[in-house]
């Protein structure tokens, strides 16, 4: 008895939407063992994790704070995957924007009008963030250096630049001891609409706007496309991928490098620990999930962002070890990449044998040459 | 031609039955063989003949029928099944590992290898094999350091090698020059008298009177017919191939021909491998004419019809299209300077399979204000576009919106050339434009292309089938080993000379 | 320099590159079967953590470095399975991996300790050096060399069997088939699927006892990040080695290097930044990458081949 693997001629809308779904339920079939594991009723925690991530208005402004991060970073990271380019180093270009944000916050009040401190924050924090995904993606382009392993260093290079800065040349004097910069100054802050929850989210919507309409409608994202499907047509066409990686990187460092400037602009309002906590990481999963789709990239980033706010209000009130988010972050997309598999291919069950053709262009031809 | 004769055939397929979606590939087909002879399997392409013979070779496994080895029912899950019945099979992609030598390839999934594998009898038995069948090959060379008619030694050796007793060939001369071809006879001759049987699957009418003693023709995944060659005719053999009278000529009027639209001048270019392919080529193409490209793949075709589109530079010499210098220039102004490209490879450079048809046919266009405004699409006019293109080239899809890679490969070709002849404003290079393609499509390719050097286009026509060339072509240039040997008339050629000249054996005082 | 800081350098050069090394040597088989792991730093982790928690509670070396072994192949299997039987993205499936591992890691690390406490800051059992007697007073390299743990001794048989076993065994003729050409390994009667699968597990096994020499050896006990990306500079050395064991004891003998002067300088007091410092080695990374990458570009317009091409783009089995 064997099972075989057989492409489907068509890939339905259901099938597409129904693949996520599946694997969310797997995933909390996986997540509730873990937690049987830790002694806790994983209905009781479950309700309580919905609960703390959407349960009262409050709560909802906190999965906002979560969310936005994940909002950006996941569209950005989704702009390289489309061009099969494996940004990694969303993080490094977050920590990026944040860090170029707190200088002109804190030091540009000297030379610039008060209106113009935090438009001036946000452009330059975008700036960073494509100019440190520019480096990695050139060497790419022009060079063949593997990106997966060059944006990831960039990641580690970041993260000990930023602490390193508020540690040391950036600290606060005023901090009582405690590792960080000085507060901003009111002009720089990113306003707030709810709790703690701010106007990045405007951001965030209108990027996804933009993104799809590129992508979409657009000669430009035509070509992203066509890079991404088949780099060779892409050539023979007359596209300048070399040219284009580096465009699209930028957008998409940009586009980090914006989260990173809602972080200390909107939320921590100064440059400390808690910028770097693996939103970069989390966006690989979200844009996977969300099959690159910009509008799909707000929607998962959001619930994904529930499950960490409810993940820590449970790990307060029920004493579960901090890392459960994480470890349930990395369970949920296991049954995806499974389940995409799914929406390609159908199970056939056939007779003891070899059924599965070494060359499948045969077969396929055979299928359409009626 | 005499071969040994015993009483019962050494194999019989009776009854396969195949299917695959949407598809019957073999319908019920019945094939003996011999030991001592030569069996060619005939057909069009999309016949079955490559997945009967992949049943016997173990990679398929058939839904009805069974396969009698020596007289006794085999069941062959696996190429090494087949192995240990002596069956073997030479792919038409050869089934080779490149950066391994000769030797290692052979042992590879031999049965009772040692677990540390002592190189040093293989050599020595893959040199007396080579020298008992003709198959000199140096069992300590890399593959990637041998020729394709090398590389077919090796695979033919690899199945010598295993003793087998039945050899099946899947195309096999579509890489020699035809003194290549004479060498394979003599080798399949030699493997024959020994008691060995032999099956090449083609689609070449000549070959199958050249090289066989029978022939098996298959149609539509049916057995139509088995004849003695020696008591058949091409015309007789093509009938039954295709189910009709084939004409085999085309409608071809005589035309003016004007200004030089490419100018090449001692162009030299490197391969992949960074060996010279083009060692000072120089030719001219006109308007309203067709300069057809012969020779065996391999001696630097490819890489001119890549410098000419700016996929490939060149080291050395000039390209010029309309007069505009194209040397070492991008795709892009290629693309601009009026070139057009049919590639050889459809699926991998020509086409994105994952987007629809209508986007596939715009992939030149899109640029223009034709279905763009500014920076944006407009997703109307580029729909409209193509459901002219899909109309005008007779492209059979369910709709615009279908993905690409579920046409035909006739289909395929269709829209590819829909796309370039549109786009094409003065030099169309054409790479193998029917390889793989039925009689039908075949035709209208050819017609498609007669169509677009009357509207004056000046058309490089690459293509290993010869036929097609002297068809085709006005005049005919000859490549070996990045040179051109000969530019012949077509109407004043001969197989023979262009033949040699492809082997690089006549080489031409001065081109026409 | 003299011959006591020669020694001092060598002697933690070794000591620093055998978590990377055994790291490299396992991914290297994995690639070369095929398939590409990028899971390795949440397999090193998982290796790390969970060699600690048995040392700790069972006191027995022995049983945690085979825990460490099992750890890392039961991650590794799930990317297999992910990657050849499901023939998932491999890129985003390695991914994965490491965020989860690195994410089971640091769960495991709060709750492996006694009565399920952390085990952070614990002090257990750890793997010390082995003087080795006569050759430990070999002129120049000896009491570097012969100086070291089990672990790292057991370095000095596995490369040298890794690099016999790759290219003089008929199952490393058959990995290697799998790995450049795999329809035509499977056209000659090798299995594909299983040799992938054994050398995936294989490589996240390798993985786990380097996260292993960690935890027990190297900065003794648990910490978060105690990586700190090693599993990805084992990635990167991959391709510096060319995919060649023994050209992957010069990549590790560097990094660990690097890492050996970073202690020197810190030691010695230097007015560098601290922060400076610790870029080294991933700046270090960027520049090999880069140096290597374009050497081999050049190699092929000479027309030597390219070491045995990527293994990358030979996922598809067909």
């Amino acid at each position: 008895m064997k099972i075989v693997f057989e492409k489907r001629q068509e890939v339905s809308r259901t099938i597409r939407v129904l693949v996520p779904v599946f694997s969310l339920l797997f995933a909390l079939v996986f997540g509730a063992i873990l937690l049987l594991m830790s002694g806790v009723n994983p209905g009781t925690a479950y309700a309580a994790m919905a609960e703390g991530a959407f349960g009262d208005p409050q709560s909802l402004a906190e999965t906002l704070v979560k969310a936005i991060p994940l909002m950006l970073t996941g569209l950005g990271v989704s702009i390289a995957f489309r061009m099969l380019f494996w940004n990694i180093g969303a993080e490094g270009q977050l920590a990026m924007g944040g860090l170029a944000a707190t200088g002109v916050a804190l030091y540009a009040t000297d030379y610039l009008p008060g209106w113009s401190i935090l438009p001036a924050a946000v452009l330059l924090g975008m700036l960073a963030g494509a100019l440190w995904a520019a480096i990695p993606a050139l060497l790419r382009a022009y060079l063949q250096v593997n990106e997966t392993i060059t944006t990831l260093m960039m990641n580690y290079v970041a993260i000990l630049l930023v602490s390193h800065v508020y540690h040391g040349p950036w600290r606060d004097p005023d901090g009582y001891g405690f590792p960080g910069t000085a507060r901003f100054p009111e002009v720089a802050w990113l306003p707030r609409i709810y709790g703690r929850a701010h106007a990045g989210v405007f951001f965030a919507i209108i990027a996804a706007a933009i993104l799809w309409f590129v992508l979409q409608r657009t000669k430009w994202g035509f070509e992203l496309r066509i890079t991404g499907e088949n780099p060779k047509a892409a050539r023979y066409i007359g596209i300048d991928i070399p040219k284009l990686i580096v465009v699209a990187m930028m957008v998409s460092g940009g586009l980090c490098g914006l989260a990173g400037v809602c972080e200390v602009a909107g939320v921590m309002r100064r440059l400390q620990q808690g910028l770097t906590v693996g939103y970069g990481y989390t966006a690989i999963i979200v844009a996977w999930m969300s099959q690159l789709n910009p509008w799909g990239v707000l929607i998962i980033a959001f619930l994904l962002a529930g499950l960490l706010v409810g993940g820590d209000q449970i790990q307060m009130a029920m004493g579960l070890p901090a890392a459960m988010g994480l470890v349930l972050q990395g369970a949920l997309l296991f049954p995806m990449l499974g389940g995409s598999l799914f929406a390609e291919y159908k199970l056939r069950v056939v007779r003891p044998g070899r059924q599965q053709a070494v060359f499948p262009e045969e077969s396929l031809a055979k299928e359409s040459e009626s | 031609m005499t071969h040994k004769r015993s009483e019962d055939p050494i194999l019989r397929m009776v009854g396969i039955t195949k299917r695959f979606p949407g598809v019957l590939a073999n319908d019920c087909v019945d094939l003996d063989l011999w030991q001592g002879e030569v069996l060619a399997l005939l057909g069009e392409n999309g016949a079955g003949k490559s997945t009967l013979m992949n049943v016997l070779n173990g990679l398929y496994r058939q839904d009805e029928g069974t396969v009698f080895v020596s007289g006794r029912p085999a069941g062959i899950q696996s190429p090494r099944d087949a192995y240990d019945l002596g069956i073997g099979m030479v792919h038409q992609n050869f089934m080779l590992v490149e950066t391994m030598t000769v030797a290692e390839n052979v042992v590879l999934g031999l049965q009772g290898l040692a677990f540390q594998p002592d190189l040093r009898d293989v050599r020595g038995r893959l040199v007396t094999l080579g020298e008992r069948y003709g198959l000199k090959v140096d069992p300590d060379a890399y593959i990637w350091q041998l020729s394709v008619g090398e590389q077919q030694r090796v695979e033919i050796l690899k199945l010598l090698y295993r003793d087998v007793d039945v050899l099946i060939l899947d195309e096999p001369t579509a890489v020699l020059t035809p003194q290549e071809v004479d060498d394979l006879v003599e080798v399949l001759r030699r493997v024959v008298d020994e008691g060995k049987a032999a099956i090449f699957i083609t689609h070449k009418l000549r070959e199958v009177m050249m090289f066989s003693d029978r022939v098996t023709v298959l149609r539509g995944g049916q057995n139509v017919a088995t004849r003695s060659t020696a008591e058949t005719s091409p015309q007789e053999l093509a009938r039954l191939m295709v189910g009709r009278e084939v004409l085999f000529q085309l409608e071809r009027t005589a035309c003016e021909q004007g200004e030089p639209v490419l100018k090449i001048d001692d162009l030299r270019a490197l391969n992949d491998k960074g060996l010279p392919a083009l060692k000072g080529v120089s030719m001219v193409v006109r308007s309203g004419e067709i300069l057809g490209v012969a020779g065996v793949a391999g001696n630097g075709q490819k890489e001119l019809a890549e410098v000419i589109t700016g996929l490939r530079s060149a080291v050395h010499g000039e390209v010029y299209v309309n007069e505009t210098c194209l040397t070492n220039a991008s795709p892009l102004r290629a693309i601009r300077a009026g070139v057009s490209h049919v590639p050889e490879d459809r699926v991998e450079m020509g086409l994105v399979g994952d987007m629809s048809v209508a986007e596939n046919l715009a992939l030149k266009a899109y640029r223009t204000n034709e279905l763009s405004r500014g920076p944006v699409l407009m997703p109307d006019r580029v729909r409209r576009f193509a459901e002219g293109l899909i109309a005008g080239f007779d492209i059979a899809t369910p709709g615009p919106e279908t993905r690409v890679k579920f046409l035909s490969g006739g289909n395929l070709q269709k829209a590819i050339l829909a796309r370039e002849l549109t786009a094409c404003q003065g030099l169309l290079v054409a790479v193998h434009p029917t390889r793989g393609l039925d009689v039908g499509a075949t035709e209208s390719v050819r017609d498609l292309l007669l169509g677009q050097r009357e509207q004056g286009t000046a058309i490089l026509l690459i293509s290993e089938d010869l036929d097609e060339l002297l068809e085709v072509s006005d005049r005919i240039a000859v490549m070996f080993e990045g040179e051109i040997v000969g530019i012949v008339l077509a109407e004043e050629a001969e197989i023979d000379t262009i033949g040699l000249m492809m082997a690089g054996e006549h080489v031409q005082e001065e081109g026409a | 320099m003299n011959l006591s800081l020669f020694t001092s350098i060598l002697a933690i050069t070794l000591r620093a590159g055998t978590s990377l090394l055994y790291a490299t040597i396992g991914e290297i088989y994995t690639e070369r079967s095929g398939i590409l792991n990028l899971g390795v730093e949440g397999m090193m982790m998982v290796g790390a953590v969970s060699a600690f928690a048995v040392a700790y509670h069972t006191g027995s070396l022995v049983l945690a470095i085979l825990t460490a072994l099992l750890a890392g192949s039961l991650l590794a299997s799930l990317h297999a399975f992910l990657s050849v039987s499901l023939r998932a993205n491999q890129v985003v499936s390695g991914l994965t991996l490491t965020l989860f591992g690195t994410g089971l890691a640091s769960f495991l690390g709060q709750r492996l300790g006694p009565g399920g406490a952390r085990l952070v800051g614990l002090v257990g059992p750890s793997l010390e050096r082995v003087r080795i007697p006569l050759l430990s007073d070999l002129p120049l390299l000896g009491p570097s060399l012969f100086y070291q743990d089990l672990l790292t001794y057991g370095l000095y048989l596995l490369v040298p069997a890794a690099s016999w076993f790759l290219y003089k065994s008929r199952p490393g003729l058959y990995m290697r088939a799998v790995g450049e050409n795999p329809q035509t390994a499977d056209a000659m009667g090798i299995r594909v699927g299983a040799n992938r699968y054994v050398y995936t597990i294989l490589g996240g096994a390798l993985a786990g006892l380097g996260g292993a020499h960690l935890s027990l050896a190297y900065t003794k006990g648990w910490t978060e990040n105690i990586t700190g990306g090693r599993g990805w500079i084992a990635v990167a050395l991959v391709i510096f080695a060319m995919w060649d064991p023994l050209r992957a004891v010069i990549g590790a003998a560097l990094f660990g290097g690097i890492n050996a002067v970073q202690f020197r300088m810190q030691a010695a007091g230097t007015t560098i930044p601290a922060a400076l410092l610790n870029m080294l080695p991933y700046l270090a990374t960027i520049v090999v990458l880069v140096i290597i990458t374009w050497w081999e570009t050049l190699q092929k317009r000479i027309g030597a081949p390219a070491a045995l091409g990527v293994p990358y783009a030979r996922e598809e089995k067909g």
